[in-house]
């Protein structure tokens, strides 16, 4: 029972305190490792706002290292994967020098925080492992933050804003309109509506509100009830993970008429959103209705090996690992220094798309075909996966891939 | 014109205050009748939101809406026989563990069970659309919230404060021992009130599910806003958390009307002046008098 009212209101204010530490504990997944096999480290987040697209990643790339295993390993040698959650920034840093130092992996695949990514890449380039980044967006990684280990097959935010720009733009969606958005307020977030703000205001299109939102804001009506006062033409979402469920699901919820588009986006958070929430025009870096002989190939191992449609992100990871496996069987060694001389040097891959995307030397970023969606109407939706209409490719067949790709403004210092 | 935006503001506050008191309530009850700080609050929350999810397409959402809170309390019901029971009169720090370490078993479980990713859910058709009063826009769907948090709580308190059962509970908080030597077992009760205050938290989980996302990490995402609105509201007192939970939704709307970014911090802000210049929290003090 309460013994004095005094001790007890510390008691729970500790508990407060705790409470605050629990968010954002994991658990570690160490697979144990033997002595005759390739080791490849995967480091996503699997908690917090982040943890849906992890767990995704992993399934990715434990559908790869499956395949090549079946297919007699690499090399004559399996793969293993040592796979951990990286939580944060710090304990991503602290995981990917004991990958390298005590697993000895080849090589590592992951992540998804940019703040995570970057230090991890200089984890990387200090130990001088290649480190494949699948999910961080921010544009500083390939420009300042560049090094030579870290490449990245995750589309740059400047691409995802040209993805879905192109299509806003035939659209009528940016010339003379009043854009609203909503930023989620981290590093990935300023980094994102830097770049679509200029966009869109270089196509003659106007920002009458620039919120930006704390990325542990679960309700959402204080702004929606902004938008509603400020009556914008489009309404765009620079949010990330868990943040984008929440607002369309109450913006639906409101429902507020004005169109939604976002420069940022995972088809895991908006499965997760629910029938009659999902809106808008998106892009995307890859998704399962890509028409291309590999990627139906691919959705249908997927599908059949965890009871659901691969998403953008599980993409990723599950290229890279083959990528990577692709290369050493090429170069017939594992050696950390020669893949990533071989991946700078424009090897071409399969990436499940109509076109092979390469690594440009520039800036070690995977250039390649990007894609835009529309949501379905909810009556015409099949089932739970099928939320979306596929709105094409860019660029277009006969323009060079490099359009998309970040500008070459020498930001990005690589040492030679 | 912008004083009317300000007023639709703070009427949206209070509605969401409502969305903060249904979590904070049991939260508060456990605490100041069990003195037990219940981190895995949120966790049950989160039980309660997934169970919606899995029973809806059997029961429908208004079944669910029945059945997890009940489900909830029946596991609120064992939580306390097996461990709850042996923590009352401890040292505060190991309920603290306790239920620390139950938060994220239950946590990693439902991270095992249904997957990381958001569970799709949404708000029945039926209670779907907006009500308008002159311009001001209000979703049905929070309306109904508002209205059962008001039920909730005005049954909670009816519960507590207006039959035997309440008095034999209020009793056992201020003195156990008398209370056993009267030949009352203060059990029974305990382990109704930890079965009510989980299965209010279950209740908070189906609400919300339609209009938040359903994913592992929700309980943990909210259980820090329950506290702050458990402290500021004052130690014990049931109608400070009311008090506190409309505060902090009228707070949080305002300030993200002048300046969005600190929008969550406001809380923390709030709680922080309230314990400068009250330090048993809003109506923490008068309970103090009246027991």
């Amino acid at each position: 029972m309460v013994q004095s009212n005094d001790l007890s209101r510390r008691t729970l204010l500790k508990g407060a305190a705790s409470a605050t530490a629990l968010v954002g504990i994991g658990m570690p997944a160490i697979v144990k490792a033997q002595a005759d096999v390739i080791r490849i480290g995967h480091l996503t987040p699997v908690t917090g706002f982040l943890g849906p697209l992890g767990e995704f990643a992993q399934m990715g790339v434990r559908l790869a290292a499956e395949e090549i295993n079946a297919a007699g390993g690499v090399l004559g040698r399996p793969v293993e994967l040592v796979i951990e959650d990286s939580v944060n920034p710090q304990t991503a840093s602290a995981k990917a020098e004991r990958l390298i130092e005590r697993d000895k992996v080849a090589m590592i695949i992951g992540e998804i925080s940019s703040a995570s990514a970057l230090a991890i890449g200089q984890v990387a380039n200090r130990t001088k492992t290649v480190f494949i980044n699948t999910g961080a967006n921010s544009d500083a990684l390939r420009g300042a933050s560049c090094n030579p280990f870290m490449f990245h097959i995750e589309a740059a935010n400047s691409m995802m804003v040209l993805a879905v720009g192109n299509y806003l733009k035939s659209e009528n969606m940016i010339k003379g309109k009043k854009w609203y958005s909503l930023t989620a307020d981290y590093a990935f977030g300023h980094d994102l509506f830097r770049v679509a703000k200029k966009f869109v205001t270089e196509n003659g299109g106007e920002f009458v509100g620039e919120e930006l939102v704390p990325t542990d804001a679960t309700d959402f009506s204080p702004y929606l009830l902004k938008i509603r006062q400020a009556r914008p033409d489009v309404v765009a979402s620079n949010l990330a993970g868990n943040q984008i469920t929440n607002f369309i699901k109450q913006y639906a919820e409101y429902g507020l008429q004005f169109p939604i588009t976002g420069f940022g986006f995972d088809t895991a958070v908006a499965w997760g959103a629910g029938k009659g929430n999902f809106s808008g025009i998106w892009p995307l870096i890859w998704h399962h209705l890509v028409d291309s002989p590999s990627s139906k190939k691919y959705v249908e191992a997927f599908t059949k090996k965890y009871g659901k449609p691969p998403e953008n992100q599980s993409w990723g990871d599950y290229n890279s690992l083959k990528i990577v496996a692709q290369s050493f069987s090429e170069l017939k060694s594992t050696d950390p220094q020669k893949l990533a001389e071989h991946l700078r040097k424009g090897a071409k891959f399969d990436i499940l798309k109509s076109r092979e995307g390469y690594f440009r030397a520039y800036d070690n970023q995977m250039v390649q075909e990007m894609y835009a969606v529309r949501a379905k109407d909810p009556d015409k939706m099949k089932d739970q996966w099928d939320i979306y209409d596929p709105l094409g490719s860019v660029p277009g067949p006969s323009d060079s891939l490099e359009v998309l790709a970040p500008p070459q403004d020498g930001a990005c210092k690589m040492p030679a | 014109m912008a004083i009317i935006f300000l007023l639709e503001q703070v009427l949206n506050g209070l509605l969401v205050g409502a969305y903060y008191l249904l979590i904070a309530l049991g939260l508060s009850l456990i605490f100041s009748l069990g003195g037990i700080v219940n981190l895995a609050h949120g966790a049950f929350y989160a039980i309660g939101a997934y169970l919606a999810v899995s029973l809806a397409p059997w029961i429908g959402f208004g079944g669910a809406f029945f059945a997890s809170p009940l489900l909830v309390a029946l596991l609120g019901v064992l939580i306390e026989r097996f461990f709850f029971r042996k923590f009352y009169r401890a040292d505060p720090i190991l309920s603290l563990l306790l239920t620390f370490g139950l938060a994220m078993i239950i946590e990693q479980s439902l991270r095992m069970i249904f997957g990381a990713a958001p569970l799709p859910f949404s708000i029945p058709p039926v209670l779907r659309g907006q009500v308008f009063v002159g311009d001001f826009i209000y979703p049905r769907y929070r309306l109904i919230i508002f209205a059962v948090a008001l039920a909730a709580v005005t049954a909670t308190w009816f519960l507590v404060y207006r039959t035997a059962f309440g008095r034999v509970v209020r009793a056992g908080v201020q003195n156990p021992d008398m209370v056993g030597a009267l030949g009352i077992s203060l059990q029974p009760y305990m382990t109704a009130v930890v079965a009510l205050g989980l299965g209010l938290a279950g209740l908070a989980g189906v609400l919300l599910a339609p209009i938040s996302g359903v994913h592992p990490a929700m309980g943990a995402e909210i259980l820090t806003a329950a506290f702050v609105v458990v402290v500021i509201g004052g130690l014990g007192s049931f109608w400070g958390v009311i008090a506190a939970a409309a505060l902090v939704g009228v707070v949080r709307g305002l300030t993200i009307y002048f300046f969005p970014p600190a929008g969550e911090a406001s809380m923390y802000l709030l709680m922080a002046l309230v314990l400068l210049l009250r330090p048993r929290g809003l109506l923490g003090e008068r309970i103090q008098k009246f027991e």
